[in-house]
């Protein structure tokens, strides 16, 4: 059985084809069917099941974050193979908890799914990498690293992504930031003219040596004869 | 400085007493005549006003009718830098570089309010004008300029250019600000001046 037979067999097979869906209501749609079998595979880890404009968030322990997605990805039944985003929330209520999204997608079933995992201010902001699960986690986890300082356990190279390696006024996206900045515009700026722009990329980022053999064939040929890849 | 150059801008004005001869002024007149005429703009778009400036470029405006068709995309041949966009503190030693890149005589447009001043990006990200990185000869307001306005700039420009003189050294001096000198106003007091000005005023440094 091919991949695309699994896209037209899945949960809509029955259904026929694919409709927007009109008149959602705020809340109180129908929850993906996820979110039932999570309940009833991870019990006391599924804090509550909301659903918004016909959108379900899951909230987790956020200890399981990563065994729970992990399920999500493997099991035959829910197939979520697309990491679409991780990012956070931060409210403006100091008691408020930080939250961590992941929007998860099953292609084969065409589901949505968001998984949220609290973390309690005043604490050390840490939650499980998924990594090892979504490939496409690595710079999503990093720019939510950069933008709210939430450390990622497990991830290969956790380290600022939009802003530059020496930016030392903290992490933007916080609500205790202040929307200019921490230091004065010429500090700013005397920071900014002092960094290195090549500094800012890895031995990975700047040597091809090891991507080498997945390169395109008319570059592999083309760099087999010698030209200057940088300076 | 208007579209319509009166002839006073164009003469070079022949004055003995400016110590200057008639083969020097003339010169003068006929390497300005071509320097103004055949500027290669090194495009530096990164933002909405790069769509601005490709509308200049392309056929409707024409920027080839003021010598500038050919857009040199390495500084190393370039004549004017065209900053379109926003620069953020990220790029601010890009564009360094590649100003520092490009060969003398060259010249700087700042098009655009966010280019000139940061516009409405008063935030921790964004540089609040490149003049603050590098030196400007035009300012284009708008947001983003018309392309009309963008040419406006570049014939104002050469205007600028066209009455340069070789004997003025300090036009192409490039100077590192000399803290000992009597004009020198330090960063500190910079920010003091500028802080009451910013875009959004009612603002606090401190936070929430």
């Amino acid at each position: 059985m091919s991949r695309f037979e699994v896209v037209r067999t899945g949960a809509n097979a029955s259904g026929g084809e694919p409709a927007t869906q009109r008149n959602i209501p705020h809340r109180g749609a129908e929850a993906n069917p996820s979110a039932s079998a999570l309940q009833t595979r991870f019990s006391s880890a599924i804090k509550r099941v909301e659903v918004i404009w016909g959108e379900t968030v899951v909230f987790v322990e956020p200890a399981l974050a990563h065994e729970i997605i992990r399920w999500l990805h493997d099991e035959q039944s829910q197939q979520y193979d697309f990491l679409s985003d991780v990012t956070a929330v931060e409210y403006r209520d100091a008691e408020v908890p930080i939250e961590v999204v992941w929007h998860l997608r099953s292609l084969p079933y065409r589901r949505f799914l968001r998984i949220k995992a609290q973390l309690p201010k005043g604490k050390p902001l840490e939650i499980d990498s998924v990594y090892d699960i979504y490939r496409t986690a690595d710079w999503l986890e990093r720019e939510c690293y950069d933008m709210f300082g939430i450390q990622f356990r497990g991830h290969p190279d956790l380290r600022r992504i939009l802003m530059w390696e020496s930016y030392k006024e903290g992490f933007p996206l916080r609500k205790d930031f202040p929307l200019r900045g921490r230091f004065s515009r010429s500090e700013q700026l005397r920071q900014a003219l002092a960094q290195n722009p090549e500094a800012r990329y890895s031995m990975e980022e700047l040597s091809i040596a090891d991507a080498f053999a997945e390169l395109p064939q008319d570059m592999r040929e083309r760099l087999s004869k010698g030209e200057r890849t940088g300076e | 400085m208007g579209l319509s150059t009166s002839a006073e801008h164009r003469t070079v004005q022949y004055a003995p007493e400016a110590q200057e001869g008639w083969v020097a002024t003339r010169l003068d007149f006929l390497v300005n005549w071509a320097r103004a005429n055949s500027l290669w703009p090194m495009p530096f778009g990164t933002a909405c006003c790069a769509i601005e400036f490709m509308a200049t470029a392309a056929s409707d405006f024409d920027l080839a009718r003021f010598g500038m068709e050919r857009m040199s995309f390495s500084p190393r041949q370039a004549d004017v830098l065209i900053c379109a966009g926003r620069v953020p503190f990220k790029l601010a030693p890009i564009i360094r570089r590649i100003w520092q890149q490009m060969p003398q005589p060259k010249w700087c447009i700042s098009m655009g309010a966010c280019a000139s001043t940061g516009g409405m990006f008063d935030n921790y990200a964004v540089v609040q004008g490149i003049d603050t990185i590098i030196p400007v000869d035009v300012y284009v307001p708008g947001c983003p300029p018309r392309p009309e306005g963008l040419i406006y700039g570049i014939r104002m420009l050469q205007e600028k250019v066209k009455n340069e003189r070789a004997a003025d050294k300090g036009t192409r001096d490039e100077m590192e600000p000399d803290p000992t000198s009597q004009l020198y106003i330090p960063p500190s007091v910079i920010d003091e001046l500028g802080e009451p000005f910013g875009n959004s005023v009612n603002q606090t440094r401190s936070g929430l």
